[in-house]
């Protein structure tokens, strides 16, 4: 009968719904045999580099992995959308449920102090013994990476986030020299008003984040490297006047953006300067890909130049991994870690990423124009840590800022409840 | 409500000639209708002109600044590009779907005949106890609700969506088919009863073939439900084992630089499934929803 | 006896359901209210490295005297309003143009029905460029199809809008559940007798004295199905404002947002929070609504 039918089909569906379930891949919670140093078998691998340079960066860095390390199948976790924003959320669930990845990314710095607190990631200065990488990183770099004596991921990059791209054409035309440089803040803004007056877009930015992007850069131009580093070590009063001086130079900047600045995204930001649709956009040096993606030349089609007022510091993030507690298979993740803090891994990677390898001894000779110049500049600036990007402040400090930072650039605070918000957000 | 009406579903009786208004009164009645329905179409059919013109522009022509001109050269190259992206995770989605509407309707079917036919104590207590699960919002138990799922062994991707798109399908499918079989007449059940049947028995042979117009709406509700779910994806699954909301996420905002063309194309190919549900079976929807089911 | 026989195998079928509804609903709804009173608000605390005390409402009152989340609430009650208007003037507008007989209706029914075919996360793909918040020259989406039908002054910033941006993201979610609610009332209007039409006409009614006075309160009971279903929606809706605006943007912040948000920064506590006002708010509407259609189906 009918009725018959229906449910068998349906119990039988459901059976098989199930069977195929199982049968499919879980995510990496089978326990392997235990081998000296853990699991080597497989590594999942947990990033959200799922597209663009990113990916191209991962791919280079797996097929060196594969070479490296034949026997452990590497296992590709990533998760796509907002600069890592749904991956570090499932990230969180899944570290709470027991469930972690053999190994994830985090930028390096402050944002890993919340797994550091939680007991989620495990110490592996033992590992950088082991790879000789104490000598092979910059002292300083180690230095930031080391809290209370133990040191908790392995830098896969090095990204600047202070510098300015412009269009050539877009510059000139409004009167102003595109290869001029700028003392300070003041001077650029000089120009950005002739550029503002001529009817383009001066200056681009998007959402949120990559306003704290901007906002950072003008906290360093105008309290110095020692300064900035202040405002996250408490030295530096928020409330102070230099402070109040930051955030009127960043309330001019933002003046001279485009107003569906909050809808975009940071490539849409940069395509606007790609396509001549905006003078100058200030980004981190991952933008350095977009313009290569276009074809653009520099300095016929574009130029870049540190922030003004921020020549002689590296505003510096790291993509880093980790090992967390409870892994899977510790020995993939070893086997990872190594060939990420590798020489030829490093080379490999940041060719395609775009971005400078953390050692000093990768071979970058093959490496883009932009590259070579960030790699003197890591070699000889003062390294300040980027705020937007996890490495000053943990993550709900940080997202207090964003709020505040939003809350200003869309109109419903002004600069002195700006201040305050920020003054808060700080004090936790 | 008798159950021949059950199974209408067009109106088939014309309507009386109005009294009073004159042949006038109707034909400016008619125009005007005819008139907003066209207004309503072009309005809602407006992001879908922009979806499908997109999804067949080249990389430099999809663009939000074009976006209203018809292709320069239309290429099939996002479709392609969206299908290899999303064909596994659009199979998991049907793996995820088809089991859990099938069973969330099945338990629904059993608690709307319990308690629409067997008035006991509390009966109603317990019907507003399951429809209120279908209120909250499910942010407000996510963080135990991802603790309990571990603790329960059950593995991330389908099996996990399967069992909460069930648990949290239930209180709807229970409304929908509770308000439904409080309109069958008291004659059929009480004839079955008479013949010595018990619950189950009379659940088998009386209820269930008439169930047929409602098992389609929640069964669609369900269906559509369950395949546009995100929240429950994003904290349950991964792309590796997710469904294809996730994937298409990935797809659309993932990218460093924006693929908009193949974004848009993918929108559209996740949405084929659920439409052409509600294209075969639309107007069993609206004949289901008619023959009382949800009633307030 | 007589008694367990008539309680006993109906509870046994509604068993299954009665335990998942105890344990996923109520027990996390239970333990989720247990997290919202104590101070758990880092990571550590989080993961049970560092202790977290009971402050019972201390949460609550922070958080309800910040201004931050009073904006939230504003916006949630705004989009809620012009969601739900939207969507049930249209969905009756459509129900109505449908209810007679036509040609074509299957069609006109099916179109209005697809966009509920889409999920949020689709749609916020290609909402996301109309509701583009340019002006003019540099005019994109919608305010760029202003221009080119001669309706410049029709253009806006959409979403950019400091108080009124929410009310731009509802336009989405009424484009995509209209069609549900003309489901809902075509059902109803089809579910009207005929004769008590004629009986209408019969009597000398007018077209309209005919809908005031047969066919809307014969429509009142779906129409407040219809509004409380999409009315919760409503509430919970955070798919489409992720997809369309994101998280961090201040104009169109809501709740379930901020729950997201404070889950990220580690505070569990009031994320926590947020959730039971959220539900705090969805019960002070369902509850009585429950225990109306309880009453009145007492009184069949």
């Amino acid at each position: 009968m009918k009725k018959n039918r229906i449910l068998t089909i349906g119990a039988g569906a459901a059976v098989l719904a199930l069977g195929l379930a199982g049968c499919g891949g879980d995510s990496g919670s089978g326990g392997g045999t235990g081998t000296e140093g853990g699991d080597a078998s497989e590594v999942e691998v947990f990033t959200w580099w799922a597209a663009g340079s990113e990916k191209a960066g991962l791919d280079a860095l797996v097929s060196v992995f594969g070479e490296q390390h034949p026997d452990t199948e590497f296992v590709n976790g990533a998760v796509a959308g907002g600069a890592g924003s749904a991956a570090k959320d499932l990230l969180q669930s899944r570290l709470q449920q027991g469930d972690p990845p053999d190994t994830f990314q985090a930028h390096a710095g402050a944002e890993i102090q919340d797994y550091i607190d939680a007991a989620q990631v495990e110490d592996v200065s033992d590992l950088y013994d082991e790879f000789g990488l104490n000598d092979a990183f910059p002292a300083d770099l180690v230095d930031r990476l080391t809290v209370d004596g133990a040191i908790y991921s392995v830098p896969a990059n090095i990204h600047r986030a202070n510098v300015v791209w412009g269009n050539t054409k877009v510059i000139e035309e409004a009167g102003v020299d595109p290869n001029a440089t700028y003392e300070t803040i003041d001077d650029w803004i000089a120009d950005l008003e002739k550029i503002d007056a001529s009817g383009a877009t001066a200056l681009s930015v998007g959402q949120a984040w990559t306003q704290v992007n901007l906002l950072e850069t003008v906290l360093l131009a105008e309290l110095g490297a020692e300064g900035y580093e202040g405002l996250w070590s408490g030295d530096t009063d928020w409330a102070s006047a230099d402070v109040t001086a930051a955030l009127e130079d960043f309330e001019t900047l933002i003046g001279f953006t485009n107003d569906d600045r909050d809808g975009l995204d940071w490539p849409d930001a940069t395509q606007l300067v790609i396509d001549g649709d905006a003078a100058y956009n200030v980004m981190g040096d991952w933008a350095e890909a977009a313009f290569a993606e276009a074809g653009a030349e520099a300095p016929a089609d574009y130029v870049y130049f540190p922030v003004p007022g921020t020549d002689g510091v590296f505003d510096f993030l790291a993509d880093s991994f980790t090992l967390p507690v409870g892994a899977p298979h510790p020995g993939g993740a070893k086997a990872w870690l190594e060939t990420v803090s590798s020489a030829e891994g490093q080379a490999a990677f940041n060719k395609a990423k775009g971005s400078i390898p953390a050692r000093t001894d990768a071979d970058t000779s093959d490496f883009g124009a932009y590259q070579q110049t960030a790699i003197e500049s890591f070699g000889q600036d003062t390294i300040v840590s980027s705020l937007a990007h996890g490495a000053a402040v943990p993550v709900a400090v940080l997202n207090d800022i964003t709020d505040a930072t939003s809350k200003f650039t869309s109109g419903a605070s002004d600069l002195a409840g700006f201040q305050d918000a920020l003054v808060a957000a700080n004090a936790k | 409500m008798s159950t021949t009406a059950l199974i209408t579903t067009e109106g088939a009786v014309p309507a009386p000639a109005p009294v009073g208004n004159g042949r006038a009164g109707r034909v400016t009645w008619r125009t005007i209708r005819y008139a907003l329905a066209i207004i309503g179409v072009i309005v809602v059919l407006i992001p879908v002109y922009v979806l499908l013109i997109t999804s067949f522009k080249a990389p430099g022509d999809a663009s939000p600044t074009r976006a209203w001109a018809l292709p320069e050269n239309w290429t099939l190259d996002n479709w392609k590009g969206a299908w290899s992206a999303l064909w596994p995770s659009m199979l998991r989605s049907f793996e995820i779907v088809i089991p859990s509407a099938i069973i969330s309707s099945v338990l629904g079917s059993l608690n709307g005949f319990v308690l629409s036919r067997w008035s006991f104590r509390g009966a109603n207590i317990v019907f507003a106890c399951i429809l209120f699960g279908m209120f909250i919002p499910y942010q407000a138990v996510m963080i135990p609700l991802s603790q309990l799922v571990t603790n329960m062994h059950i593995p991330n991707g389908v099996p996990s969506l399967i069992l909460l798109h069930v648990v949290f399908g239930i209180p709807i499918t229970t409304l929908i088919m509770r308000n439904y079989y409080v309109t069958v007449p008291h004659e059929l059940v009480e004839a079955a009863r008479v013949d010595g049947a018990g619950m189950l028995r009379t659940y088998w042979s009386v209820i269930l073939p008439i169930s047929i117009p409602s098992f389609v709406v929640v069964l669609i509700w369900q269906f559509t439900n369950a395949w546009n779910d995100f929240l429950f994806a994003v904290f349950f699954s991964s792309s590796a084992n997710g469904p294809v909301t996730l994937a298409l996420n990935n797809l659309a905002n993932g990218s460093v630089l924006q693929d908009y063309g193949v974004s848009m194309a993918g929108a559209l190919l996740a949405s084929f499934p659920p439409l052409l549900v509600y294209i075969i079976l639309g107007k069993y929807f609206v004949g289901g929803l008619m023959s009382g089911s949800v009633k307030g | 006896m007589k008694g367990i026989r008539r309680v006993g195998p109906p509870l046994l079928l509604l068993a299954p359901s009665i335990i998942l509804m105890a344990v996923f609903v109520y027990g996390l709804i239970a333990a989720n209210f247990a997290t919202s009173i104590t101070d758990n608000h880092t990571a550590a605390q989080a993961t049970g490295q560092k202790p977290s005390v009971v402050v019972w409402f201390d949460n609550y009152v922070e958080l309800l005297k910040t201004d931050d989340f009073q904006h939230s609430l504003w916006n949630l009650i705004l989009f809620t309003v012009v969601f739900l208007a939207g969507a049930m003037i249209m969905g009756f507008i459509w129900a109505w143009i449908l209810e007679r007989p036509s040609k074509g209706e299957g069609i006109f029914r099916s179109i209005y029905l697809f966009p509920m075919a889409v999920s949020f996360v689709a749609s916020g793909v290609v909402w996301r460029w109309l509701l583009n918040s340019n002006v003019d020259d540099k005019a994109s989406g919608l305010n760029r199809l202003f221009q080119i039908v001669g309706l410049d002054w029709l253009q806006n910033p959409w979403w950019n809008h400091i108080t009124f941006g929410i009310a731009a993201i509802a336009i989405p979610a009424i484009w995509q559940l209209s069609g549900y609610v003309m489901a809902l009332f075509l059902a109803g209007f089809r579910g009207i007798p005929d004769e008590l039409r004629e009986a209408a006409r019969m009597d000398g009614a007018t077209e309209w004295q005919l809908y005031r006075h047969v066919l809307f309160p014969q429509l009142a009971p779906i129409a407040l199905s219809a509004l409380v279903i999409i009315g919760h929606m409503s509430l919970k809706s955070f798919d489409l404002i992720m997809s369309i605006s994101t998280a961090a943007n201040y104009q169109t912040k809501v709740p379930a947002i901020d729950m997201f948000l404070l889950k990220n920064s580690w505070d569990y506590a009031n994320s926590a929070a947020v959730g039971t006002v959220l539900l705090v708010i969805v019960a002070v509407i369902i509850i009585p609504y429950l225990w109306w259609t309880n009453r009145k189906e007492d009184s069949r």
